[in-house]
């Protein structure tokens, strides 16, 4: 486990960025509850085996007992570094994006199921959507009653969404809530 | 049993009545229509009509057969309108009454004589059977050994064998006044186990534990429970949602469930559903987590408060970790452990889908986390540790005949080190806690009793009450062995009790962080001393390790054990007892020299000067 060096920082960050805007303050500075202290510390960000975890300092802290090869996972885990240097988000960091997301679209009930087997969603799914997103900016979708259902890339700008035939492609799928069932393993 | 005869044969008529009625071709179309007409609108009306001829008695029945074929063999032109009249409208009383008039006569005479006669078989068949039971009932008989060789030969006999076994409970029940002269209570055991192996399918070891640890009406109970499953249940997850809330939404989706039990706030239990439970969108938000109602307990025994320092020593796939990290509402911390890497995935999947953020997740032995974690560092410690699976039959038939006296004994080895390391871990000092609650899913009193009946003597540990009050306390006493009587704090569930699966939970709470002086003369010692030379090589490096001090407490403990005898230092380490193993702890260490020239160097030179300093005292006493 280490901390991220400048270039994995600023690919971790370039990414959250078109996810959350300016609320990536909120995410980095975030008080933690967690770790038996009673002063709130803050969240940092380590590596460890090529996954990036958002984790809280004190869990950071007791976790430096733990030899290398035998830490599996601490706090939560946002997302994997490639070979490359770049980031790709996971699944698992969708409470930390929902809760901060600049971005948003609702699906009609009907069309949940499709979203979670991996498809894009299509305009005939769309129930609400914010304004002012423009295309490849990071979008959460989420049901009607408003549970997150996953994330993706926006194809199309809110503007255009709305000249859209039924069938075109809002937004791009990248990582769905289904995952955890369909690839445990690959997490 | 006359009367369902006969109304299979009318219902059978009935079908028969066309193709019948097909040989006698004149009377085919039109009566075609009759009887389809019977069978069409009246397949209901035949049982009526059956009914009704029931309470008639058997003229009424015969009647009405006859009638079929007898509107057959007529010219039907007249009979034809009043049969359909009466095939249509009426119940058979009035109309069979009307058609049995005197041209039928003697049909109806003959179907009266081969129901006459088959009732009296029946009847005779009925009476010789009550004879055999009676000769059964009056006087069981334990089979011979001539007979029992010819039934090895022969394919089991499913039926009488279950016969036997009732018979054998019901004469065990009332020993003294139906047992059989001359058989002593064994034998009729010996026949009972062999039955019930044979019957249920279990192995010889399986069946004779259980029989030693219940009573026999109570073991046909819970054998019968171990052939159904248990209800499926759900947990709500509290970080995520209410268990009302998630009731109403799956229940919208089509799923039958209902609240747990009065004594859980949090599960519900699914009688069925329409779709998957376990790929609705709410279970992948994270929601709920699918879980036996049995692993509710050990963590509602274990009551974590927040920010507490929690360990799950064997964690996979995560329900229960979760279900603490919702008690705890995500503070404090907790290190999850699982030691096989192939269930890792799952118990991480689990944690983030359920939005646990104050977990890390570690892959150790059990064994070595007091190693890792330091000593006396954490507030609570969950051990549901690796078992023979005795009490979760249901789930997986396997067991019934896999396990031997060989795989509970290394289990129950396994676990006495497992729950000796949970208890290092503890500090005993700490302000909310200081507790460890071990539980397993077996029945076995060598895996639960045992075990904590071993840490009580090993650590200064005692049990407190687990908060479970619904289950049955745990045995003091088992055969020849007598255990400390607080055991009776300990709780044991089972299926055809309680309804969820064999399991045993216990709570211990440590007093303080020393380690008692060990008998030399306790047997289970000696056993584990020999299989484990390796073990004290481990000590011995973990003992050097104290002295240079992972954390505070570990100095001082190891300081305040320094101060103590060596002799205690020694035996402070697992089983090590008496001369044999100072021998043995001598050339491990010098073998350690030459490896290690270092700090336990110093320390193994400096116990053996002081060994030294006490025999000559003794020689000069013994001298004197």
């Amino acid at each position: 486990m280490r901390p991220l060096d400048e270039s994995e920082t600023t690919a971790v960050f370039g990414k959250l960025f078109k996810f959350v805007g300016n609320n990536l303050k909120n995410i980095v500075e975030n008080p933690s509850h967690e770790g038996p202290d009673s002063n709130p510390g803050r969240y940092c960000f380590r590596l460890q085996k090529n996954k990036v975890y958002y984790v809280s300092e004190a869990l950071v802290k007791r976790a430096t007992n733990i030899a290398r090869p035998n830490l599996v996972s601490l706090g939560t885990c946002i997302g994997k570094l490639t070979h490359g240097g770049s980031f790709h988000l996971t699944v698992q960091s969708l409470n930390l994006l929902a809760s901060n997301a600049k971005h948003k679209v609702w699906l009609k009930p009907t069309s949940e199921m499709s979203f979670l087997y991996g498809n894009h969603v299509l305009k005939g799914a769309l129930g609400r959507i914010t304004e002012n997103i423009a295309p490849g900016d990071g979008v959460v979708v989420f049901s009607m009653s408003d549970v997150p259902l996953g994330f993706g890339i926006a194809a199309k700008s809110t503007q255009d969404c709305r000249k859209l035939d039924p069938n075109g492609i809002v937004v791009l799928h990248q990582a769905d809530i289904g995952g955890y069932l369909r690839m445990e393993d690959d997490l | 049993m006359a009367a369902t005869a006969l109304s299979k044969k009318k219902t059978t008529k009935s079908q028969k009545a066309p193709p019948k009625k097909k040989q006698k071709n004149e009377f085919f179309s039109t009566k075609h229509t009759a009887t389809k007409e019977l069978s069409d609108h009246s397949d209901t009306e035949d049982e009526e009509i059956v009914q009704n001829e029931d309470s008639e008695g058997d003229i009424g029945g015969s009647d009405s057969v006859s009638e079929l074929s007898s509107d057959g063999d007529k010219p039907f032109t007249d009979d034809f309108l009043q049969g359909s009249e009466e095939d249509e409208g009426s119940k058979s009383g009035s109309g069979s009454d009307s058609d049995s008039d005197s041209d039928e006569y003697d049909i109806e005479k003959k179907s009266r004589a081969i129901d006459e006669e088959r009732a009296r078989e029946e009847q005779e068949a009925d009476e010789e059977m009550q004879l055999n039971i009676k000769e059964e009932s009056d006087e069981f008989r334990l089979p011979t050994k001539e007979e029992l060789e010819e039934e090895s030969e022969r394919p089991p006999d499913l039926p009488s064998i279950q016969r036997r076994i009732k018979e054998i409970v019901r004469v065990l029940t009332n020993f003294k006044n139906l047992k059989q002269e001359g058989a002593p209570r064994k034998d009729y055991i010996e026949q009972l186990k062999k039955d019930l192996a044979s019957y249920y399918g279990y192995n010889d070891f399986l069946i004779g534990a259980l029989v030693e640890m219940f009573p026999v009406v109570e073991l046909m109970e819970l054998i019968e429970a171990f052939e159904k499953p248990r209800p499926m249940c759900l947990r709500t997850n509290t970080l995520k949602t209410r268990r009302r809330d998630l009731a109403d939404v799956l229940i919208n989706r089509g799923v039958n469930l209902d609240p747990l039990s009065k004594w859980s706030k949090v599960g519900l239990v699914v009688y069925d559903s329409q779709v998957p439970i376990g790929a609705t969108p709410e279970y992948m938000a994270g929601f709920y987590m699918l879980q036996s109602a049995s692993s509710f307990l050990p963590v509602m025994a274990l009551a974590p408060q927040e920010k507490d320092r929690v360990v799950d020593m064997a964690a996979a796939p995560g329900g229960k970790t979760t279900y603490i990290a919702a008690l705890m509402k995500n503070s404090g911390i907790i290190f999850a452990n699982e030691m096989k890497p192939q269930r890792l995935n799952s118990l991480t999947a689990n944690l983030h889908r359920m939005g646990v953020t104050n977990t890390i997740v570690s892959n150790y032995d059990g064994k070595q986390l007091p190693k890792v974690l330091g000593l006396n560092s954490v507030d609570r410690v969950l051990l549901d540790a690796p078992c023979s699976g005795t009490g979760v039959i249901s789930k997986d038939e396997s067991v019934k005949t896999s396990k031997s006296l060989e795989d509970i004994q290394n289990c129950a080895h396994l676990q006495k080190q497992l729950i000796l390391a949970a208890i290092d871990m503890v500090d005993a000092n700490s302000k909310s806690g200081g507790y460890i609650v071990y539980s397993t899913c077996s029945m076995m009193v060598a895996e639960n009793e045992a075990v904590i009946d071993y840490a009580l003597k090993k650590r200064d540990v005692k049990l407190v009450p687990c908060g479970l009050d619904f289950g049955c306390p745990g045995f003091i006493r088992f055969r020849e062995q007598r255990f400390h009587p607080s055991l009776e704090k300990t709780r044991r569930f089972y299926p055809h009790v309680h309804n969820m699966d064999g399991f045993f939970v216990a709570k211990l709470k440590k007093m303080s962080n020393k380690k008692p002086n060990v008998d030399p003369s306790d047997p289970p010692e000696n056993t584990e001393e020999g299989t484990r030379l390796a073990e004290n090589e481990e000590e011995g490096t973990r003992l050097a390790k104290e002295e240079v001090g992972l954390s505070q407490s570990v100095k001082e403990n190891s300081k305040r054990e320094r101060t103590k005898l060596t002799k205690e230092k020694q035996d402070s380490s697992d089983g090590a007892t008496g001369n044999g193993n100072v021998e043995s702890l001598s050339t491990a260490s010098k073998w350690k020299k030459r490896k290690f020239p270092s700090k336990e160097d110093v320390s193994k030179a400096r116990e053996e000067k002081r060994q030294a300093l006490r025999a000559e005292k003794r020689k000069v006493k013994s001298a004197s």
